[in-house]
């Protein structure tokens, strides 16, 4: 990556910071040009996180490895750099998907029913990339600020009780997380001296032995702000119920925030408490390992126990995060590579479970509706961007139904991982990988056992809500669906069939980033190597 | 000085957590508040110690032993962190207001369970 070429690296940080800036100067009743600047941009942010894991894979250009972008052109130790590797070029492209679907779905009805919708939301997708890009744990900081301020405005969008509520739990948690991560973070420095999250890898090998305590409890506490997020359990008591007051495109989106925090904790495991980090090596493993089965269980119980689908669906974000670090907990490369494919698949479909719901549920009985959720302030009648369209809303009552049905099976199979769907090579992936292991213990046992024990409670639940929504004859006419709130729940459900058509190459790209996770001198490499741009600063 | 700084982070940190599992709400907001000025001193405790020294290194290369300055990081980072906790706490006293409205009780969970 040379040239201009080499900016594709911030783009995904700019782009939505400049069209939501752009978005300020115009008021609430330019509407339709807020929506396809907003579309516009997310739509490019994907092509730009296509390129960047092109260019980052093999097929690109030759140029392997991570690639580092310095931030006003200070070499690595003393500036900020952002880097993109597999992995970090992975999660934005996920990232980037979920945010172009969610905000499609949003044009339904949604961006209407408070302001300022678009310009949050593309702030909460810069807040995103950034956690994803940066190679800084201070910047880091900023990053999860940036996307949590943009969450609390996009929580509380529609209003009403049950969301002001919510978000008044869900802000002050967040708050306090955040302070235990900047304590994490002032721990981190005080004995290392640094934040580069690079150079602090070499550092920690050379730790004096008196100061790794302190060290493993800085590491800790900023463990215990991730994980949070992550909503390992017993941390995770507001997340049902937050994602289940949001708004349907915003709970959609949220989908990815779970897995920023997962992302981090992987990041940083293998960075600072990899193999080559000496006495500091597989810190908290065991931690993540249990926290994971406990969060498992709560989350089967909360999947079986819940009566809305919402609930449902947070329910399986916390069975989705704590197979995930129960898995991180036992590691091995293979293992790491079946896990990202699971992050993967399970995030898009609960991104179109979290889609799907509403439409479901509007033709349901009254009884059977979400308490709280407030009708959109303008009326149903869809005015906008792409009104050209407007002859597919309302098709014929049973086309509504299947199109419904075919979608929430669809969604159904992939949440319980029944084949042949990707949910299904996800976890026979992990199943395997954990069978394959040089010791198969008693946690790999337990573990492979709350796999497919959440899958039939997922399917127990999926089938029960099915049947009651789907089903059951309502005594109005079903309301009629727009293309709107089609497409982007079919976008999501052709990525997952994608995923499962091309499984091989995507499992191989999957590897390659396990191997380059493991073996993080390639990473460190191209860090402390990064030279500036236009020759050395005097 | 090492005594005065960590009774006062101490101090500040059982008084907000204490205030962070009342009931109220605008309890609970004082208690994010004197949380986060604990979390301030501490970020500047973890630069070491110092009085009487200046965080930026002056032109005169006579001068430029680091040992004679403070480390600046620090004091950038809580900046950073006074910022930021500063706008957060009035996002959330903007929703605890939106709160008391739409519920009429300042409690967390917006209902009293004792009337």
């Amino acid at each position: 990556m040379t040239g201009w070429l080499h900016h594709l690296i911030i783009a995904p940080i700019l782009l939505p910071l400049l069209a939501s800036a752009l978005m300020l100067a115009f008021d609430e009743r330019r509407r339709v040009l807020k929506r396809w600047l907003s579309l516009g941009a997310s739509a490019l942010l994907i092509v730009n996180a296509a390129a960047l894991l092109w260019f980052t894979s093999d097929a690109g250009t030759g140029a392997v490895g991570p690639q580092v972008y310095l931030l006003g052109n200070w070499p690595a130790p003393f500036g900020i750099v952002l880097v993109v590797d597999r992995l970090s070029a992975l999660m934005l492209l996920l990232t980037n998907v979920l945010g172009f679907t969610s905000l499609f779905y949003a044009l339904a009805r949604w961006d209407r029913s408070g302001p300022r919708f678009h310009a949050l939301f593309l702030l909460l997708l810069m807040g995103v990339n950034g956690a994803f890009l940066t190679g800084d744990i201070f910047n880091l900081f900023v990053f999860f600020e940036v996307l949590l301020a943009a969450s609390y405005g996009l929580i509380l969008h529609g209003s009403g009780t049950e969301r002001t509520s919510a978000s008044l739990h869900y802000i002050t948690i967040n708050i306090a997380a955040s302070l235990l991560f900047l304590i994490g973070v002032a721990l981190i420095y005080s004995v290392t001296g640094t934040l580069n999250m690079a150079d602090l890898a070499t550092r920690i090998a050379r730790t004096d032995p008196g100061d790794l305590a302190l060290l493993e409890a800085g590491a800790a506490i900023l463990g215990v702000a991730f994980l949070v997020k992550a909503g390992i359990w017993p941390l995770s008591f507001w997340l049902p119920r937050t994602y289940a007051a949001a708004a349907p495109p915003v709970a959609a989106l949220f989908a990815i925030m779970t897995k920023v925090g997962i992302y981090v904790i992987l990041r940083l495991s293998f960075l600072l408490f990899g193999e080559a980090s000496g006495d500091a090596a597989g810190f908290a493993n065991d931690g993540l390992l249990y926290g994971g089965l406990a969060t498992m269980v709560f989350g089967v119980i909360g999947i079986l126990s819940a009566r809305q689908l919402t609930r449902v669906a947070g329910h399986y974000v916390l069975v989705s995060s704590g197979t995930l670090l129960a898995g991180l907990g036992i590691g091995g490369q293979a293992l790491i590579a079946a896990l990202l494919f699971y992050l993967v698949s399970s995030t898009l479909a609960v991104s179109a479970l979290y889609l799907i719901i509403e439409p479901v549920e509007r033709n349901a009985d009254e009884e059977d509706m979400i308490a709280g959720v407030a009708e959109p302030v303008f009326d149903d009648e869809y005015v906008g961007a792409i009104e050209e369209e407007e002859d597919e809303t309302g098709v014929v009552i049973p086309g509504t139904i299947a199109i419904l049905g075919g979608g929430f099976i669809f969604c159904a199979l992939l949440l319980a991982g029944l084949p042949p769907l990707s949910g299904f090579i996800a976890k026979f992936a992990i199943i395997d990988a954990l069978l394959r292991a040089g010791s198969v213990g008693p946690m790999n046992w337990t573990l492979i056992g709350l796999i497919i024990v959440s899958g039939l409670a997922t399917m127990i639940v999926m089938t029960r809500a099915g049947i009651d929504l789907l089903w059951t004859p309502g005594e109005d006419a079903p309301s009629r669906l727009s293309l709107v709130e089609v497409a982007p729940i079919g976008l999501l459900l052709a990525v997952c069939l994608a995923l499962m058509l091309w499984a091989g190459p995507v499992m191989a790209y999957l590897e390659a980033t396990s191997v380059a996770l493991h073996d993080p001198a390639g990473y460190l490499a191209a860090v402390a190597n990064a030279a500036p741009a236009g020759g050395t600063r005097p | 000085m090492e005594m005065l700084l960590s009774l006062a982070i101490g101090v500040l940190t059982a008084s907000g957590l204490w205030l962070l599992f009342r009931p109220r709400t605008f309890q609970v907001i004082l208690g994010l508040s004197l949380l986060s000025y604990a979390v301030n001193l501490f970020i500047m405790a973890a630069g070491r110690l110092r009085s009487d020294a200046p965080p930026i290194i002056g032109k005169d290369p006579a001068s430029a032993d680091p040992a004679l300055y403070a480390d600046p990081l620090p004091q950038a980072l809580v900046l950073t962190a006074i910022v930021i906790s500063f706008a957060t706490t009035a996002l959330l006293l903007v929703v605890l207001l939106a709160s008391r409205g739409l519920t009429g009780t300042d409690h967390v969970d917006g209902e009293d369970g004792e009337s």
